[in-house]
């Protein structure tokens, strides 16, 4: 099963803290993969927050290609960073190309446009660059949005840290989900590596998603571009919260709705029961049928976990205003915040989605079965 | 004048032309009669026999003859009163003393056309090889990530949905309050939930009034006790006028096909409904006989059947092939189905069935378009009918496992396949594999299935195999009493007893797709069209019906 782990914080947090807290969990993982994730970034990025960032990996030529294309859509480099790759004895990870993560200024013709266009823009060239690239694996592309790097590699997660150069100069963000992962029943595939994102939204997830294909033929079926790739059966939980939340217009909880519908003889105890039938049905190709802890956060930053009742050894969410951790096991939390209140940890059972805030001062549980919220700290 | 004694035997049979040969033991029949009496064709007759026997007794060695004359049990040679091997006999023969034998080298089609009358039968296709669906295999099983459910304790939600489903982005909802709720004013097409397999049509007069009767005490034992939501539809020919005026009438589709039969009760029923039926089923064909119209033969049309049909006693009640009153298919689909959903208020779901075929796709274009279309019921070529030309039987139609799968992948490409519910007929539990059948055509895209034959066999032993057994449906002498108008016959089956029998077959069912899904992982959801969860080791329909080859 893949571990997760996931920081919110106000001030920024180091990437490795969350790495560190996924070898904790090591026993779960079997090492085939890491992924993270970070927005809001901090250091060279805390100035640029305005400015798409493309991240990923490119060979020479695939380098020059992503060159090429940038700067005929229009797009002029801002600033770049690599990181400082560490290879050695014990870091068993071989160096695949570029690892990238280029700041980019919007073109002149879209600076004054409205954010709807220029997340077109951007979803648009992220997918062109991702097939561009994907024939003769030249170009991975993991992101291209404003504040949002995205990196991957496999190989042990601590030891992919390490080759990232992140012991001595991490790269930092008050929102950071990494994930160590365990192939499922797909090949091993850099692409399948969470955590996924699309246009602001990402999530990372454990366990099998068993409803992958009617799942994916739902979602390629809405006639949204961005519902491509599907090189994990997971990639489904951010585009079905990209849907039901950015496309559909639902708040985040309706999301657990669509992904964990309740049973129908539980709709009455919601405020508003009388709906969630009708989505149950007409969403009835979302539902997720899988024991998965899904972590991701929105646009906003706000931070969410919640799983199917199927989960049988739930996730945990603790830690306290200005830094919160959630992880799919207690030990990642006690090695990431281990002077926590360890009594205000919160284990989320079937009905709970954990949110918090964005900028880290506020956790909420809210609950499916009767609609409450409740403020933890 | 004529000799006693036939010099010549032309356009006589021998009993090796017949599909069954009568193996008649002389020495244990005590010569009761029974079965020849039980005989639905005639096929047996007692008849007498004159024996020598040469024998020789006491002192005197020299053997001596005598003539004897002895009663046996004859197998006619008349094409007309062939044995259909339904083993009545056997079943009343005392003394184990007399069955049927399949002879597989007959010659009976060759013959069965007396007087320029093709054959005609009931049953379904006489195709004894394995189907397409009993091919399927679940090769999906859960184990690294995610174990298996258990298929016994785990909380499972083994149902499905007949009706148009809105897609989400149509629904008439808005947020107040960051909740979201109902907007005044918008309409949500009927949706029922319902068990994943239905009754499919067989109507009350091609049934007996027992097998009807319990079928349909099954189901609402089903229903009200078991908490199994299993829905059956009447078949053409209308309800029991009671049935319609009754709270039970919610587990029921009304069925409206070409003939008409029983509309006319239906509609004068509707002020005094207190319930909906579960649907409507308007059927433009049938997978058993696509191209056919419904057949009910005068000899089963008695007092009830003629009342609930509207119709004198004893005549031929035939269906025409098509609507006639419409213009064209495309024209019916449409405008019936308005029609018939307005007579409801709109508060019932209406779907076409039609029989499998190439053409299913432009059907289903055209639903896709029609937003009161509620689901489309495609009966595959194995389906099962009480009465159809042989040729039609055996010939014509479409396996239903490619062409469900056609159209569900065709709904997928238009986004539409939660939209508009595909269920699937024709050889479900052909082989006895009821809940493996459903479940493989669940995972191609069906939202649900239909059975008839696999029900008479389960529930009331009916005797049709697919080698021509029995298929005496079509003339009111069925020997089980299942469909046959004849109290003689149906005596014989009791409605309590196919009652049972139709809660034991759901229930088993119930638990056997437990098994299947639960390997799986899926519990709150059908796994509806989730095509990876399918195997088969035949290569060629692994391409066909886009699943994994294995072997
Ligand atoms: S098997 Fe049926 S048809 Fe044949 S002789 Fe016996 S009772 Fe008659
Ligand atoms: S037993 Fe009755 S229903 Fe069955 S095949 Fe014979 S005649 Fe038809």
């Amino acid at each position: 099963m893949c571990r997760l782990s996931a920081i919110s914080s106000t001030e920024y947090s180091s990437v490795m803290e969350a790495i560190i807290a996924l070898d904790t969990m090591k026993e779960g993982h079997d090492g085939s993969g890491l992924g993270v994730t970070l927005k809001d970034l901090g250091g060279e990025f805390a100035n640029l927050k305005k400015y798409p960032i493309f991240s990923g990996i490119c060979t020479d030529a695939g380098r020059r290609k992503l060159d090429d294309y940038m700067e005929h859509r229009g797009f002029a480099v801002k600033f770049k960073w690599e990181p400082k790759i560490t290879e050695g004895p014990g870091i068993n990870v071989s160096r695949r190309g570029h690892y990238l993560a280029t700041v980019y200024q919007y073109p002149d013709a879209y600076r004054d446009r409205p954010q709807a266009d220029k997340e077109e823009l951007l979803l648009g060239a992220h997918q062109d660059l991702r097939r561009c690239g994907a024939d003769d694996e030249s170009i991975y592309a993991f992101s291209l949005w404003p504040d949002v790097i995205t990196l991957k590699e496999v190989g042990d997660p601590l030891e992919v840290g390490r080759f990232f150069g992140f012991e001595e100069k991490p790269l930092t963000a008050r929102v950071v989900l990494a994930q160590g992962r365990q192939s499922t029943n797909y090949a091993i595939q850099l692409y399948a590596c969470h955590p996924f994102f699309l246009q602001g939204y990402c999530t990372m997830t454990n366990g099998e998603n068993t409803a992958f294909v009617p799942n994916r033929h739902f979602l390629t079926s809405r006639g949204f571009i961005g519902y491509t790739g599907y090189d994990s059966d997971s990639e489904i939980f951010c585009h079905t919260l990209h849907y039901v939340h950015h496309q559909l217009g639902y708040p985040l909880p309706y999301y657990k709705d669509v992904a964990t519908p309740l049973k129908d003889c539980e709709f009455a105890a919601r405020p508003d029961g009388a709906v969630l039938g009708l989505l149950k049905r007409s969403l009835r190709q979302l539902c997720i049928d899988g024991p998965n802890c899904s972590i991701g956060f929105l646009p906003d930053g706000a931070v969410f976990l919640f799983q199917d009742s199927k989960k049988l050894r739930p996730g945990i969410v603790g830690g306290g205003p200005g830094k919160y951790g959630l992880m799919s096991e207690e030990c990642g939390l006690e090695q990431l915040l281990p002077r926590r209140q360890r009594q205000s940890d919160i284990i989320p059972m079937r009905y709970d989605l954990v949110i918090i805030s964005p900028g880290a001062q506020e956790v909420k549980v809210w609950n499916q079965r009767n609609g409450s919220i409740t403020t933890v700290n | 004048m004529e000799s006693a004694q036939r010099l010549d035997h032309n356009g006589e049979l021998t009993l090796l032309e017949f599909p069954f040969i009568i193996r008649w033991r002389e020495d244990r029949c005590s010569r009761c009669g029974r079965c020849t009496a039980v005989c639905p064709t005639r096929a047996i007759e007692p008849s007498v026999m004159a024996q020598r026997l040469v024998y020789s007794d006491g002192n005197n060695s020299l053997p001596a003859t005598i003539r004897r004359v002895s009663q046996v049990v004859r197998q006619v040679n008349d094409i007309a009163r062939h044995c259909v091997g339904c083993a009545t006999c056997s079943l009343v023969c005392p003394n184990m003393a007399i069955m049927p034998e399949y002879n597989p080298n007959h010659k009976f089609l060759f013959h069965k056309n007396q007087g320029g009358i093709p054959y005609a039968r009931g049953g379904r296709r006489n195709d004894a090889t394995t189907s397409t669906l009993d091919k399927l295999k679940f090769t999906r099983i859960s184990m690294i990530t995610t174990p298996s459910l258990d298929a016994g304790r785990h909380e499972f939600h083994l149902r499905t949905l007949m009706g148009r489903n809105l897609p989400p982005e149509a629904l008439p909802l808005e947020l107040a309050d960051g909740l979201l709720r109902p907007r005044a004013g918008g309409v949500i097409p009927p949706v029922r939930e319902i068990f994943p397999i239905r009754i499919g049509g067989m109507s009350i007069g091609a049934l007996s009034p027992p097998m009807w009767e319990g079928l349909a005490m099954g189901v609402a034992y089903l229903n009200e006790v078991e908490n199994i939501p299993v829905v059956m539809c009447s078949g053409e020919g209308g309800l029991p006028p009671r049935l319609l005026r009754s709270r039970y009438l919610k587990y029921f589709i009304p069925q409206i096909a070409s003939g008409y039969f029983g509309w006319d009760e239906i509609i004068h029923a509707l002020p005094e409904m207190i319930e909906d039926p579960a649907a409507i089923e308007i059927k433009y064909g049938q997978g058993a006989k696509p191209g056919d119209g419904g057949l009910l033969m005068a000899y089963k049309v008695l007092k009830l059947i003629a009342k609930i049909r509207g119709v004198p006693m004893y005549v031929d009640l035939a269906s025409p092939p098509t609507h006639q009153t419409k213009y064209s298919i495309e024209e019916a689909v449409t405008k019936m189905i308005q029609s018939v959903s307005m007579a409801w208020g709109f508060r019932v779901p209406v779907y076409p069935k039609i029989a499998g075929t190439k053409t299913a796709l432009a059907v289903l274009n055209n639903l896709t378009r029609n937003p009161y279309a509620a689901a489309l019921t495609i009966d595959g070529e194995d389906g099962a009918t009480g009465a159809a030309y042989h040729v039609s039987l055996d010939k014509m139609g479409h396996p239903i496992a490619s062409n469900l799968r056609d159209c569900y992948l065709a709904l997928v490409k238009q986004g539409k396949q939660n939209e508009l519910p595909l269920f699937a007929a024709g050889g479900v539990g052909k082989e006895a594999n009821l809940a493996a059948n459903a479940a493989a055509l669940i995972l191609l895209g069906a939202s649900g299935v239909d059975i008839g034959r696999y029900i008479m066999q389960a529930a009331a032993e009916c005797y049709g195999d697919e080698r021509n057994r029995c298929n005496l449906c079509n003339l009111g002498r069925c020997p089980r009493g299942i469909t046959t108008q004849d109290p003689r016959l149906y005596r014989r089956l009791d409605a309590d007893r196919v009652a049972e029998r139709v809660v034991d077959v759901f229930k088993t069912a119930e638990i056997e797709l437990k098994k299947v899904f639960a390997p799986m992982g899926r519990s709150t959801q059908l796994p509806i069209g989730m095509s990876d969860g399918l195997g088969v080791a035949d290569p060629a329909i692994a391409e066909r019906l886009q699943i994994s080859y294995v072997c």
